[in-house]
């Protein structure tokens, strides 16, 4: 490989580590808003822990990338020192909690994504990647087992949980088509092994949504609107609200520490 | 005429590392060492000299950094401070590697060890009954899946009515 060339399969890794791990970040923040408002202790608890999880997975993600890069950005600086046009998370995950319904369908859709997309991942080529995916298969793997049980509750549950479930699966569903959009970051990553190729996943998760769905007594929405962007920094309107509570700490105590 | 038997002395010190080691508990369940809950892996020679090799348990697992610096302060508190500290993700951390002896002390501070395999996800699965570390019933049941901290569930005893923790099978 020439100079050009290595240097542009070294953006393309940086940009697929990049995205990785602010989907994590960002859900993981936007999850942890439940802490102290969820419905039971338990379900806090649960979200809490889900939280911590996505967290932790994107700091290690956060981490390699600023290795990555060389500029001596951390994970905190990536996490707390972009705006939001260098954000790279899909949109998906920066859709609002909404009700417990919307952020329980998010999570089951997200969840079942990570947990297919981390555990091909394990066969990256790049060693980093597949030994934090071999980490996060197994933690998506509970997040994907109480989401969909509590997806399948909410609909199979009463009139009006049943209702906010198919208002969030209306809502939340156009979203989801972007997690399996690859760009020519994602091919080149894809042709040099270093990650799978989200398009063959897509079979497998719709069969699990499509079972989650069944059970819950609700349908796949008709694919029509199809919004994408995030992963090229083009954002909803939420992302600038989600980064502001998150980032406006550390930004006006740069130094703080615990 | 050299002496025929000599003790390597990489070994000594290896050895006397992992006794220190030993005494190191996990912040969170102060009975069970860092040996005996499988997050070190290894105490190896390493570029600069001999290495303790340790493995997080959750991605986002507070208690980590509290570990890494334990670990760290037994070390040089027995005279060990050379010895290197590294983390290594790979192959990831499982519950499998929970000793007899730690599930043994799980058991007695009452968490449940781990039980089960890792076989396959199942969304709606019927979850193996655990067996309650107060009164050994098998008449329990889950309350809900994530529990005080990121390794446990929180379960209830039918049979002798106590809640209890539950190390999740990893």
């Amino acid at each position: 490989m020439g100079a050009a060339a290595t240097e542009k399969a070294d953006a393309a890794l940086i940009e697929t580590v990049v995205r990785l791990g602010d989907n994590a970040l960002i859900l993981g923040q936007e999850l942890s808003k439940w802490t102290s408002n969820a419905p039971t202790v338990e379900l806090d608890i649960a979200l809490a822990n889900q939280s911590l999880d996505l967290i932790g997975q994107a700091r290690l993600l956060l981490d390699y990338a600023g290795k990555l890069e060389g500029k001596g950005r951390d994970e905190d600086a990536l996490a707390f020192h972009r705006d939001a046009w260098d954000f790279r998370n899909v949109l998906l995950v920066e859709q609002p909690n909404g009700d417990f319904a919307k952020t329980m369908l998010r999570q089951f859709f997200y969840a079942l994504w990570a947990e297919s997309f981390y555990g091909a991942l394990q066969e990256s080529r790049d060693e980093t990647l597949s030994s934090i995916a071999g980490k996060s298969v197994k933690e998506m793997a509970y997040h994907v087992r109480h989401a969909g049980e509590w997806v399948v509750r909410l609909g199979d549950g009463t009139e009006e949980s049943h209702r906010r479930l198919a208002a969030a699966l209306e809502e939340l569903w156009p979203y989801t088509h972007e997690l399996f959009m690859t760009d020519a970051a994602d091919k080149a990553m894809i042709a040099a092994g270093i990650i799978p190729d989200v398009r063959t996943l897509r079979p497998a998760w719709d069969e699990g949504v499509a079972e989650v769905l069944a059970a819950a007594g609700l349908a796949i929405p008709e694919n029509s609107w199809q919004p994408e962007g995030g992963r090229r920094s083009v954002h909803t309107e939420h992302l600038g609200y989600i980064l502001a509570e998150m980032q406006h700490l550390p930004r006006m105590y740069p130094e703080a520490t615990w | 005429m050299v002496s025929e038997v000599s003790i390597e002395p990489d070994l000594a010190v290896a050895q006397g590392v992992w006794a220190v080691l030993e005494t190191v508990k996990d912040p969170e369940i102060p009975v069970i060492s860092v040996v005996d809950l499988g997050i070190v892996r290894d105490v190896r020679p390493g570029e600069h000299g001999l290495e303790v090799v340790i493995t997080p348990t959750y991605t986002g697992c507070p208690a980590t950094k509290q570990i890494e610096h334990d670990i760290r302060a037994a070390l040089d508190q027995a005279g060990f401070g050379a010895v290197g500290l590294v983390t290594e993700l790979k192959p990831a951390w499982t519950t499998d590697w929970i000793t007899v002896e730690g599930r043994e002390q799980l058991r007695q501070f009452g968490i449940a060890p781990p039980e089960g395999k890792p076989g396959k996800r199942a969304l709606f699965g019927a979850t193996d009954a655990v067996q309650c570390p107060h009164c050994g019933s098998h008449q329990t049941e889950m309350v809900s899946e994530f529990g005080s901290t990121a390794c446990k569930a929180l379960w209830r005893c039918n049979a002798c009515g106590e809640p209890f923790d539950y190390f999740k099978y990893l």
